[in-house]
Order: C-alpha cells, then structure tokens, then sequence
C-alpha cells in the first residue's frame, strides 16, 4: 500500500490542546499520527503499535529511559525512543517518525516517509 | 521384584505418601495397588488436626490425591495375613499380594486406670475423635487432659478454644518431657500459665471418676488431690499398631513395632513397613519426617531402588498455644563431653540452648522456647561446625543465624530432603526469587520454615532483589507510600525533582498516580496527575487488543434490579457492543470507541449506574450467593454483606486490583477462598479469609479470624485494605504481600488485631476518609468539559472515528475483525487464526 508524500506542515491543533507529557492522536493525510508534548519538546509518530497493529500509540505513557524521551505502548509495554521511534525493548522493530513543530501558538506536523 | 499386585495396609499421612511416592517412580502402573483404609475417610493431615478447631474445615485437612491404578478401600481394615498363600483378608474378602506394606501407625496409649471407659473420656487422634471432642463439650465448663506432651498441649488448646477451663496432668516434672528440657519447660509453663491453663506435674492420674449422670466428672491424683473434670482427653503418648504382624508371626521391635531393616522389609522378603508402627532397625519414631523418609525407601526399593533409610530427623517446631517451641539434635545433651550454652531472657520470655561437641565446634542438637526464629538454620548446621558464634545466634532475633555460612550437604529443607547444594543448584539454573525456588526444589512448599533462609541464600547468591522501583526512584513502592504520605507531595513533578531523577515512565508513573489516588488525592484525572494514568485509567475504560474499550458498570454484589438490567441490555444494544458476563457477577461491554465512552456512561449514569472500576488497580467485585433470604442452607445475609462491602470500598486504589466475596455458608458458592479478602458466614458470625487469588499461581485464603460480627469484620478489613495499599510492592497482590511480610499472617494478625505497632487508629481513620470522599468518577467527568476534552477520535478531527475499529460478526454479535490492518503491514508479533476444523474455534499457530 502505498503512502502519500507529504513535504508540506499541516497545522493539527491547538498547542494548547496537548497536555504536558501526554499525546493525542491525529488524522493527517489518512495518516493516524500519535503527537506528544514533553516539557520542552513535540513529538511524532505513527499511531500503530507495530507490535500488536493496533493504533494505540498516542495513548501510551510519556517518560524518559537513560536521558532518552520515550513513549510505551500501552498494549504491551514496549517502550519506543520519540526522537528516533526505534523499539527500546525488541531490537529492529521501530515505527516511523514525523516532523513536529509550534508555530505561533499552533502545533503543525510534516509527514516523512522514511522509518 | 517390580511389579505385581500391592497391598498397602493403612491411609495414614504415610501409606498416603508412600503410594504418591511409589506412582511417581511406576509411571506406566506395573504395581496394582490396594489401599485398605480402616477410617472412612481418605488421608487427612494429622499433623494439623488442632486446626479443626480453628475452623478449618475437614476438606483443608486433605491429603488424598487419587491415582490411575491405585485402589483405595474406605472403611475395610485389614482383618488377617495369611503369608503362605499370600493373602490379605478385609470384613469383605481377601486381596492377594505379590508385595505387602503396613501402613498401620499408632493407637493413642491409655494408661490402665479405673474409668476410661466412662462417656466423656476421648482420646486425641482421629478427625471422628475431635468431632466427638467438640460436640460433648457444648455445654460443658470444666475439662482436663491426661498427659503433658506435644498432644496433651495440642488438646488442651483445643479445650480451651471450646471454651472449657483446663487442667493438664503430666507425670514428668516438666512439660513436653521429650522436645525440652527441664528449663525450656519452665519458660514453656509460664506462657501455659498465662493462658488460664493449670498444669500439674510430676503427678499421675490414678482414676477417673463419673459423676450423677453417669459421665466422667473428676480426676483423682497421685498426690491425693481431685480434678473437677466434666471432659477428659487421654494424650499419655501413642503405641504402633502392630497386632496384624503379630498374628501373621512377623518378629517385632523390642518396645513393639514391626521389626524392618534400613530398607524397611521385614524378615518376610515380600512384606515391609512404613510410618509409626514400623521399628526400624528396631526403633519407631512417631514423627511425619522420618515417617515419610521410611515411605521413600520403600517406594524406591519396589521399583528396584537400592536406598537405605537415613536415619531419623527428630527435630521438630511447632506452634504450641500460640508459643514457637522448638527442638533439634541432641536436645538432652547426652553426648559425651558435650557443652551447653544457654540463654534465659525472662523478660521476652525467651530461652534458648545450644548443644555443642567437647571441642565447642561442632553444633550438635538445641531447645528453643518463645522464639524459634533461628530454627531452620540451627536444624541444618547439626553435625557441622557453627555458623556463627553462639551468642549471636541465640540472639532473640535469630540474626546471627544466616543460612549463608551453610556447608552444600546442610538439608535447609526437612520436610522434603532438599540441601542447600540443591538450592544453590536451582538459583544458579536461574531461579531468583522464591517462588521459582519452590517450584523448582519443592523446598518450602510443606512446612514453610525454611522460606526465610531459602531468602537468605538468594542473598549469598548475589541474586538479592533490588527494591527500587525503577531507573527514576531508587526506593520501593513502599517507601516512596510513606514519602508522599509523610511529606504531603501531591506532584509527580515535586516527587521526581526531590526524591528521583529524570522524567518518569510507564513504571513510576502510575504507582505515583495511584499512591496519590490512594491518599485521596481529588480526582484522577485532574492536573498533573492525568498524565500518570495508565491508558484504562485515562479513559476510565479497559483497553482492547483493537484499540477500544470495554465498559463495566458497577453490579454491587450482583444484585441488579430488572429495570437496570434492561438499561444495560438498551445501551449495549444502541452502541452494538458485544456483551458478556463477567466472573465477579458484572455485564462486561465490548467495542466502544474512545469518543463514545462518555454517550454511553451518560445513558448509565442517568439509569443510577456508577464506574465499576474494572478499568483500575481497585476493589474490583464483591462477589455473592443468594444467602439465607432464599437457599435453604444459607445462614446469613450474604448478599446484604456483598453490597455493603462493595459500596463501603468502590473506587479504592490499591497495588494491585482486589477481588472479594461473600458466601452464606460454608458451601462456599461464591468461591470466596480464591478472593483478596473473602467472608464465609458461620451459624453465628462471619469467618474471614486473606491472600487468595486465581489468576497465573492459583492460591486460596488463609483463615484469619473467625465467628465475628458484622462491625468487627468491617474494621478488620478496614485495616487489612490500608496497611495493605501502604505497605505492598507494586503491582503485588495480597497473597504474594502475607507471603513476603516477616512472620507472615502472624504479623499480620498482631499489626491489625492486637495493634502491636500502634497502627490500628490510623489506619481506620485512612479508611473512614476513603469512605466519606468517594465520589463516582464517571459522573465527575460527564459534569466537566476539561475532563472530557479527552474522549475524541482525533484531535484535528474528532467527527471521524477511528478507521482502524472494524468488526466482523460472531454468534450474533460484534467482535473486532482481525490482521486487517489498512497499512497492510504484518502486526510484528506475528499471530495467526487457522481453523481447526469446521464449527470450532480456531486456534492461533
């Protein structure tokens, strides 16, 4: 199945809306995209757990592992790295990762492809 | 010899333990065995026997396992053995034997005065015994009990549990004349003292007289004096039973006893002896241990074995009224040479005595009276140099006697003959804590005495568990409960700056956030502490495998009127959620997308439903049966109780979810024995239980306390919930915290019970808070949009549902339709459904 390539930022919401050290979840482009914000930073990523293929991703817990910001699955508990969105705990299963940035007060994502 | 028809005579402890030992050697059956039992009932743990009167029920006492291949004949003793045409005859008929094996044990001892023939006078040694103990006492104020020993105090405890005023009569000049010696028992008589039992020693009983109506009424003494008696148990000591073997021409012991050799056969090659009323090598020894090593030997010999017996352990602990006595080795000091060091402490009323060898090095037997903590290591250090310098281990706490300086050969295990080279063995093979140890040895899954030491060689080992919570916090679960509580942080953020590092996870975070919930600590899903909730407790609903949820309304008790229940049938049907009914007597609704959570609680919050919690580490159920209102068995208001309980504890966080029920009566129909806390009603109060769970490692309750009344029982559990939810691991249920604590339900009795830390206050006033806040967190969340903000699909487009939700249908309802993922891409972990065959389920490969 084939992926739309985005190059353009799409603004999703609100930084406002994004609790501190918690995600939500987003449609951009078709694409379910699990968004966090941490005390000085946003991250994202695909919503689905590679692991179970469901789209849980974003309702998992935030916190950091060795300095690493991360997100666990709340299915399993596999914990991800949100900067690289590589599996912490099972090596080479990782999910794919998004650009995110605030602009103005608004929160916008840019699709990447790769990951 | 191996193989052929068996006939075991006996269904004691060890006839029991010698057919499991025998089956496990012959797997494929080659010995055909017949058990003929004399009592009506199969094995039953004599050991224990005391706790009947404790309330433990006949079912708990079992030992009986049944086997393919194994016969067992209740109520047909043994009547002749004709050894020529080898033949056993019963009342019934006659069993024929390649191979025979008397099981017999002992008959009590009386002793030949006038007037134990008169009603009222028991002896102390079946389950019928004990029933006929119990019903003769009602009514009756005054008994007495003819022997000083390890069952003459067993019985006196069960006099006076019956509510009789007790004498013991004892003709040596101390008590427990062979575990003790003359100072242990004096420590041992102030306790009996205590208690308001009178003891008489040095003295016989020289008759039994009866009274107007013809029962038992006084004792007469030796020394001249009289006893008023209304009841009388005879505990002078036991015989073996060996009048089967002597009619058959079988040579005997020289103080009776079926005479074995060290392989336990008598002169006859086809006949052997296990358990009490076998004189090996001409001795018989009237304890379990060497019992179940003679039935060992001769299940092994049967199959070809070569093994000898190895010598009788006579150590032995036990809990006497309530006192550990404790006795092992050469208790007596009769080696010669040999040196004592002892130690008195009248004030804890503790003594303590060790027997060494003339050189002082090597621990050769002890006494302990009031505290037995050292036991486990001092029984397996006998015949080895000391682990530690006398004084250190008399020490009261036992803290000088670690299991760690233990030479390989040292058995740490008695009950089950496993040496600490085999435990070493076990940790090295990776297990690390002891469960897997018990699993794996067997160590401790009888008695229990050795756990602490199997603790302390995990310990030596290096495989010491860290307590720290995780790479945040370096203290436990426990520690952080009592930093929280006593510092009154109510952030994640403070807890972490001041007492961690970094930024938290999925471990820390939500046993913080369920410590503050636990505290009372607002609602969970306000400010900060929202984004330390796991994802059920995020969305107040239980995540499934597809990424919805199910509900649970709260059914308290199980009672739910026709009006409710048609609500819930209405909402499930109006959403299309798949509907099942739970374990705990709840309606479980499947499917629901996160942005309908809050349309279908509105629908039953509005019908007066509340959370059910089944989503949080809470007080989940309390389960019931009908109760005395309908069945006609019941006694009490079991429902009633299951309801009250349910609304007294809903919404209570804890380490770990906790299950309760009430049953009306001992039948037991709401299996409450397999809950946290379970209540089965007695004809004239409650019975409660602790620390039971289904789930991965199965566990019943323990007894805790018993006859109580309704208000008793709630303060009870009051205590037994907070101490709890303060002082457990994380995510560790009640029975792995009883396991775990130090003096295990003992302490637990004194903590909550007798106050023996001062708790008891603060732990009822946690509970009356917990009580008067309780709010339903549903209904908070349905009256505040902040808390709903939550529940959308997405947050940039919360009118489209989630695409990924998809169902299929199954016996007429919805269930999520699998591995049909739009990205196309496999699910890592690779499962798939492949039919078995038409109609049945498949089965994942």
């Amino acid at each position: 199945m084939t992926q739309t390539l985005t190059l353009t930022w799409t603004t999703v919401c609100l930084l406002d809306r994004l609790e501190p050290d918690r995600g939500v979840a987003a449609l951009v482009d078709g694409v379910q995209i699990a968004l966090f914000r941490t005390a000085d930073e946003l991250f994202a990523i695909d919503n689905r757990d590679p692991v179970s293929g469901a789209y849980v991703l974003s309702r998992g817990i935030v916190g950091s592992r060795g300095g690493v910001p991360t997100v666990a699955s709340p299915l399993h508990k596999q914990v991800y790295d949100l900067r690289s969105g590589h599996c912490l705990d099972l090596p080479g299963v990782a999910v794919a990762r998004h650009d995110a940035r605030c602009r103005n007060g608004l929160v916008e994502v840019r699709l990447r492809q790769e990951g | 010899m191996s193989g052929g028809e068996l006939v075991v005579i006996g269904n004691g402890m060890v006839g029991q333990r010698f057919v499991d030992a025998l089956r496990a050697r012959d797997p494929h059956g080659n010995w055909r065995v017949t058990v003929l039992a004399e009592e009506g009932r199969p094995a039953y743990d004599r050991v224990r026997l005391s706790a009947y009167f404790d309330g433990v029920s006949e079912g708990e006492l079992n030992l009986h396992t049944p086997h393919d291949g194994v016969r067992l004949r209740l109520g047909e003793p043994a009547t002749a053995i004709d050894r020529d045409r080898q033949v056993v005859t019963t009342a019934v008929g006659e069993y024929r034997y390649d191979a025979l094996v008397f099981a017999t044990g002992s008959y009590a001892f009386v002793p030949p005065v006038a007037g134990t023939e008169l009603p009222g006078v028991f002896v102390y040694r079946t389950l019928d015994d004990l029933a006929a103990i119990r019903a003769y006492a009602r009514g009756r104020r005054v008994g007495a009990v003819i022997g000083g020993g390890l069952l003459g105090l067993e019985a006196a405890n069960a006099l006076r549990l019956l509510g009789l005023s007790t004498d013991v009569v004892e003709f040596a000049p101390r008590l427990m004349p062979v575990q003790v010696d003359q100072a242990g028992g004096a420590m041992l008589r102030r306790y009996v003292d205590e208690l308001g039992v009178r003891t008489h020693l040095g003295v016989a009983t020289t008759a039994i007289r009866s009274g107007p109506d013809g029962g038992v009424a006084a004792l007469e003494l030796s020394d001249g004096t009289a006893l008023d008696a209304e009841l009388v148990v005879v505990a002078a000591g036991i015989r073996p039973r060996d009048q089967l073997a002597r009619d058959a021409g079988l040579p005997l012991g020289p103080r009776g006893g079926v005479l074995v050799d060290a392989t336990c056969r008598t002169a006859d090659e086809r006949i052997w002896a296990v358990g009490e009323c076998a004189a090996v090598e001409g001795t018989c020894h009237g304890l379990v241990a060497p019992g179940y090593a003679t039935a060992e030997v001769v299940a092994d010999r049967l199959v070809g074995g070569a093994a000898t017996f190895p010598g009788a352990d006579t150590a032995t602990k036990l809990k006497l009224l309530g006192v550990d006595v404790a006795s092992f080795g050469d208790a007596h000091g009769t080696t010669e040479g040999c040196l004592d060091v002892t130690f008195t402490d009248p004030a804890t009323r503790v003594y303590a005595k060790l027997v060494l060898s003339d050189d002082a090095h090597t621990l050769l037997g002890g006494v302990l009276v009031g505290d037995a903590s050292a036991y486990p290591t001092l029984r397996a250090s006998v015949g080895g140099p000391l682990p530690a310098a006398p004084l250190a281990l008399l020490a009261p706490d036992g803290g000088g006697a670690d299991a760690g300086a233990l030479p390989a050969a040292a058995q740490v295990c008695s009950c089950n003959a496993v040496t600490r080279g085999d435990v070493d063995a076990a940790i090295a093979d990776g297990c690390a804590d002891v469960p897997a140890l018990k699993a794996c040895t067997r160590a401790g899954t009888s008695c229990g005495s050795c756990v602490p030491m199997l603790k302390q060689l995990l310990d030596a080992a290096g495989v010491a568990q860290s307590s720290a919570l995780c790479e945040h916090f370096d203290v436990s679960r426990r520690e952080l409960f009592e930093i929280v509580r006593v510092r009154g942080i109510r952030t994640f953020s403070r807890l972490v700056a001041e007492h961690g590092r970094g930024r938290g996870c999925d471990i820390c975070k939500p046993v913080v956030a369920s410590i503050l919930a636990s505290l009372g600590s607002g609602h969970v899903l306000d400010g900060e502490q929202a984004s330390l909730q796991d994802t059920n407790d995020h969305f107040l609903a239980n995540l499934q495998r597809d990424g919805s949820y199910s509900v649970v309304p709260r059914i308290p008790g199980g009672e739910i009127t026709p009006e409710k229940l048609i609500v819930i049938g209405e909402v499930a049907r109006d959403f299309q959620l798949y509907t099942k009914i739970t374990g705990g007597q709840r309606i479980d609704l499947f499917g629901a997308r996160v942005e309908q959570l809050p349309q279908i609680w509105r629908r039953l919050v509005d019908a007066g439903f509340e959370s059910g919690h089944a989503y949080g580490k809470a007080l989940r159920t309390v389960k019931s049966c009908v109760g005395e209102t309908w069945c006609r068995y019941g006694v009490q208001d079991s429902v009633g109780l299951a309801v009250a309980l349910e609304l007294r504890y809903r919404g209570l966080r804890a380490p770990h979810k906790l299950k309760s029920a009430v049953s009306g009566c001992a039948r037991e129909c709401a299996e409450a024995r397999s809950k946290d806390f379970g209540i089965i009603a007695t004809e004239t109060g409650w019975n409660l239980y602790v620390g039971g769970n289904g789930g991965f490692r199965p566990r019943h309750a323990d007894l805790f306390a018993t006859d109580l009344s309704t208000e008793a029982l709630i303060r009870m559990i009051d205590r037994f919930l907070i101490y709890y939810i303060r002082t457990a691991d994380r995510l560790q249920r009640t029975a792995g915290w009883i396991e775990a604590m130090d003096g295990g339900l003992d302490h637990l009795r004194s903590v909550i019970v007798d106050d023996s830390l001062g708790l008891c206050e603060d732990l009822d006033a946690a509970m009356a808070h917990h009580v008067s806040s309780y709010s339903d967190e549903w209904r908070d969340v349905l009256d505040d949009p902040d808390r709903l903000r939550r529940y959308t699909s997405f947050v940039n487009a919360p009118d489209v549902p989630d695409p990924s939700i998809t169902f299929t249908r199954e016996r007429g309802q919805l269930v999520p339709l699998r591995d049909q993922s739009p990205t196309g891409s496999e699910p890592t972990n690779g499962h798939r459904r492949q039919p078995v065959t038409l109609g049945l389920p498949e089965v994942r490969r």
